[in-house]
C-alpha cells in the first residue's frame, strides 16, 4: 500500500474508533453537567449496549432494526435504575464517595452481564453490507460510515435538545446553579434522572454501532471508559463540542500508534494525553479556565 | 499518640505475634501474610484518602513498580534484596512526586484522574516491555530476603517479618496522624480554602502524604515479589488499585485501625468466596454500593460509633439519621 493511502486508511481507522470515544465522554460530561459527578460506570453502559444487542438478535432472534432501539432503551432502563437505586439515596454525596459508588456499580454490572452471558466476546451482524468502501486507496468499512453517522446523528440531536427544548434547557440551567433552578420551579431530581437515562441511551448507542467491529465481552466497557474519560477531560469536562473533538483526536492518534513500532502501547497513548491535559492544562483544549474553576471538581 | 491507642497498639501486637500458635495451618498464616503485605499499603493509602481527602486509583502501579524493580534489581543485577528495596521505594516516591506536583497544586480530583491514567499506563508497560519485565507471563527465580545468616523462607518467616514492618508503619502512621501534620492533613479534607486561609500549605502536604503513600506501597510490593519470588502484570492491573481502595473505604477511610480492618475482611474474603468464584464481581461491587450507600465513613468506624451510640443511650429521633 502506498504511504498516502496507509496514512489515509489509518486516519478513517483512527476518526471511527474516535467517534466511539467521542459519544463516551459525551456520556461522562451530560451526568457532569447536571450533577458534577463522574460516572465511572459510563464505560459499562457502552458495553451494555452492545451485549444486549447481541442478545435480542441472536438469542431472541429479533432484526438489528428493532434489536438496536431495544437495547438502548433497555440500557436507558439500567440508567434510571442506578440512578434511582443507588446515587439518589446517598445522604452526605462527597466527590470521593460518588467516584467509589460509580466504580462499585461498574463493578456490578460487570459482574452482573459476566453471570448471565459468561466471559466470551460475542459479535453483531454488520448493519448493513460487508463489503468496503474503497476510497484514495484505503478501504472504509459501511459499519464505519453507520459509526459515523450515528455519531453526527446524536450530537446534533443532543445539540437541539440542550439548546431548543425546555427540558434541555432546564438541565443546562441545572448544571449553572442546582439551587436557583429549583427555586425557579425545575424539578432537579427528575433532570438529573433524565440526565443519566440519556447518558446511559448514548452510551449502548455508541456501543451497539461500534460492537460489529470491535466485539463485545464483559469487560469491555472499562477500556472504553478510560479512554473516554480521557477524551472528556481532552476536550474540557462538560463541554461536549470538546468531548468529540478530543475523541477524534485520541481515536487517530492511537490509529497511528497501532500502526507505529510502538503498536503494543497503543492503548497507552489515550491515558498518556489524559495525564498530560492535567498536568499542562487541566481545564482541557476548550474548556475555560474560569469555567474550570468553578466547576466543583 | 493517646494511650488508648498505645494499649491498642500493644494488644495487637501480643496477637500478631501469638496468631500462628493458635493458627497451626500454614495456609491461613499465607493468607495472613497478604494481609500484612496489603495494610502497609492500605495504611499510606489511608493517609492519603481519609486524611488528605484525595483519591488514588492507580496505586497498584506503586505496588507493581515496587515488586517489579524488587525482583528485577535482584535478578538482573544481584543487588542485594535491601539495595534492591530501597531502589524501589525511592522510585515509586519520585514518579509519585512528579505525578503530584502539577496535579496536587489545583483544588479537586485531578489527582484522582491522574492516578487512574498513571496505574493503567504502567499496567501496559508491565505487560508490553517485554524485554525488560518479561511481558505478560513475567518473570520468577527471585530471591529470597534475608537478615545476615537468617534467610526468610517459609510463610512463618514472613509472616513475622511482615507484620513487624506492619506494625512500625502503623506506629508511624498513627503518630503522624495524631501530630500537626495530622491535623494540617485533617483540615485539608476539611476545607481545602479554610485550610489555606489558616495558613497551612495544602499543595505542600498533600504531594508529602500521596509521595509518603506511594513509597509505602513500594514497600509492599517489594516484599510481595519476595514472597511470591515470582511477578507478572496480571497483579498490578486496575482491579487491584480498587481493591485497595476498597479496602481503606470499607474499613474507615479517616481511620488507620479502619484500613487493617478492612484490609483483613476483603483479603480473607475471597478465600470464603471460592465456591461463588462466578459471584465474585457481584458481590465486591455490591460491597462498595452498600457501604458507600450506607456507611460511608466505613464499617469500623460505623461499628464504633454504633457502639458509643448505643452506651450513652441517645436514641431519640431526632439525633439519629434514618437508615
Amino acid at each position: 500500500m502506498s504511504l498516502p493511502s496507509q496514512f489515509l486508511q489509518y486516519l478513517f481507522a483512527g476518526i471511527t474508533l474516535g467517534s466511539v470515544y467521542g459519544l463516551v465522554a459525551i456520556g461522562f460530561n451530560i451526568i457532569y453537567n447536571a450533577t458534577g459527578i463522574i460516572n465511572f460506570a459510563q464505560g459499562e453502559f457502552v458495553m451494555l449496549g452492545g451485549m444486549c444487542a447481541v442478545w435480542l438478535t441472536a438469542s431472541v432472534g429479533l432484526p438489528l432494526c428493532v434489536a438496536i432501539p431495544l437495547a438502548i432503551l433497555m440500557v436507558t432502563a439500567v440508567g434510571v435504575i442506578l440512578e434511582r437505586l443507588v446515587i439518589r439515596p446517598i445522604r452526605r454525596p462527597s466527590v470521593l464517595s460518588m467516584i467509589i459508588v460509580t466504580i462499585g456499580a461498574s463493578i456490578f454490572l460487570k459482574g452482573a452481564v459476566m453471570l448471565v452471558w459468561g466471559k466470551q466476546t460475542f459479535s453483531l451482524p454488520h448493519f448493513s453490507s460487508e463489503r468496503p468502501i474503497v476510497m484514495g486507496g484505503a478501504a472504509i468499512l459501511p459499519q464505519d460510515l453507520w459509526v459515523l453517522g450515528m455519531t453526527a446523528a446524536i450530537v446534533i440531536a443532543l445539540g437541539l435538545f440542550f439548546e431548543r427544548t425546555l427540558t434541555g434547557k432546564a438541565i443546562r440551567a441545572c448544571a449553572f446553579n442546582r439551587r436557583a433552578a429549583s427555586l425557579v420551579g425545575i424539578n432537579v431530581s427528575m433532570m438529573v434522572m433524565i440526565s443519566f437515562a440519556l447518558s446511559a441511551a448514548v452510551g449502548a448507542a455508541a456501543g451497539a454501532v461500534i460492537t460489529p467491529k470491535i466485539l463485545v465481552s464483559y469487560d469491555r466497557g472499562t477500556m472504553l471508559g478510560l479512554k473516554g474519560f480521557s477524551a472528556a477531560v481532552l476536550g474540557g469536562l462538560g463541554n461536549s463540542t470538546g468531548a468529540v473533538l478530543a475523541g477524534l483526536a485520541i481515536g487517530v492518534l492511537e490509529a497511528f500508534g497501532a500502526g507505529s513500532p510502538l503498536s503494543h502501547y497503543k492503548d497507552a497513548i489515550a491515558l498518556v494525553v489524559l495525564i498530560g491535559v492535567l498536568f499542562i492544562r487541566p481545564s482541557g483544549l476548550l474548556g475555560g479556565a474560569e469555567a474550570s474553576r468553578l466547576k466543583k471538581f | 499518640m493517646g494511650k488508648k491507642n498505645w494499649l491498642a497498639l500493644l494488644l495487637f501486637a501480643i496477637v500478631v505475634a501469638a496468631m500462628p500458635m493458635l493458627m497451626g495451618d500454614s495456609y491461613y498464616i499465607s493468607v495472613l501474610v497478604f494481609v500484612g503485605i496489603y495494610s502497609i499499603v492500605t495504611i499510606g493509602l489511608s493517609l492519603l484518602m481519609g486524611y488528605a481527602g484525595q483519591i488514588s486509583l492507580g496505586h497498584a502501579a506503586f505496588f507493581g513498580i515496587g515488586a517489579y524493580t524488587s525482583g528485577l534489581l535482584t535478578t538482573r543485577c544481584a543487588l542485594s534484596g535491601w539495595v534492591a528495596l530501597l531502589a524501589a521505594i525511592a522510585l515509586a516516591g519520585l514518579l509519585a512526586f512528579l505525578m503530584g506536583g502539577p496535579t496536587l497544586r489545583l483544588t479537586g480530583h485531578y489527582l484522582g484522574m491522574a492516578t487512574l491514567a498513571f496505574g493503567v499506563i504502567v499496567y501496559i508497560f508491565f505487560e508490553a516491555a517485554v524485554d525488560l519485565t518479561g511481558g505478560p507471563s513475567g518473570f520468577g527465580s527471585i530471591p529470597r530476603l534475608s537478615i545476615g545468616s537468617w534467610k526468610i523462607k517459609s510463610d512463618l518467616d514472613f509472616y513475622y517479618l511482615v507484620w513487624a514492618v506492619t506494625l512500625v508503619v502503623l506506629i508511624l502512621g498513627l503518630n503522624t496522624v495524631h501530630s500537626r501534620v495530622g491535623r494540617a492533613l485533617r483540615s485539608i479534607h476539611g476545607s481545602e480554602t479554610a485550610a489555606q486561609a489558616m495558613g497551612v500549605n495544602t499543595a505542600h502536604h498533600k504531594t508529602r502524604v500521596f509521595i509518603l503513600s506511594a513509597c509505602l506501597a513500594a514497600l509492599g510490593g517489594s516484599f510481595y515479589a519476595h514472597y511470591m519470588t515470582f511477578v507478572s502484570p496480571s497483579s498490578f492491573d486496575f482491579k487491584f488499585s480498587v481493591t485497595l481502595v476498597t479496602m481503606v473505604a470499607v474499613g474507615g477511610m479517616s481511620s488507620l485501625w479502619g484500613a487493617l480492618a478492612g484490609t483483613a475482611l476483603l483479603a480473607i474474603l475471597p478465600e470464603h468466596l471460592r465456591a461463588f468464584q462466578e459471584y465474585y464481581l457481584l458481590i465486591y461491587g455490591g460491597i462498595l454500593i452498600v457501604i458507600m450507600m450506607y456507611v460511608p465513613q466505613g464499617f469500623l468506624v460505623g461499628l464504633g460509633e454504633l457502639v458509643e451510640r448505643l452506651f450513652t443511650g441517645i436514641l431519640s429521633r431526632q439525633s439519629r439519621t434514618p437508615v
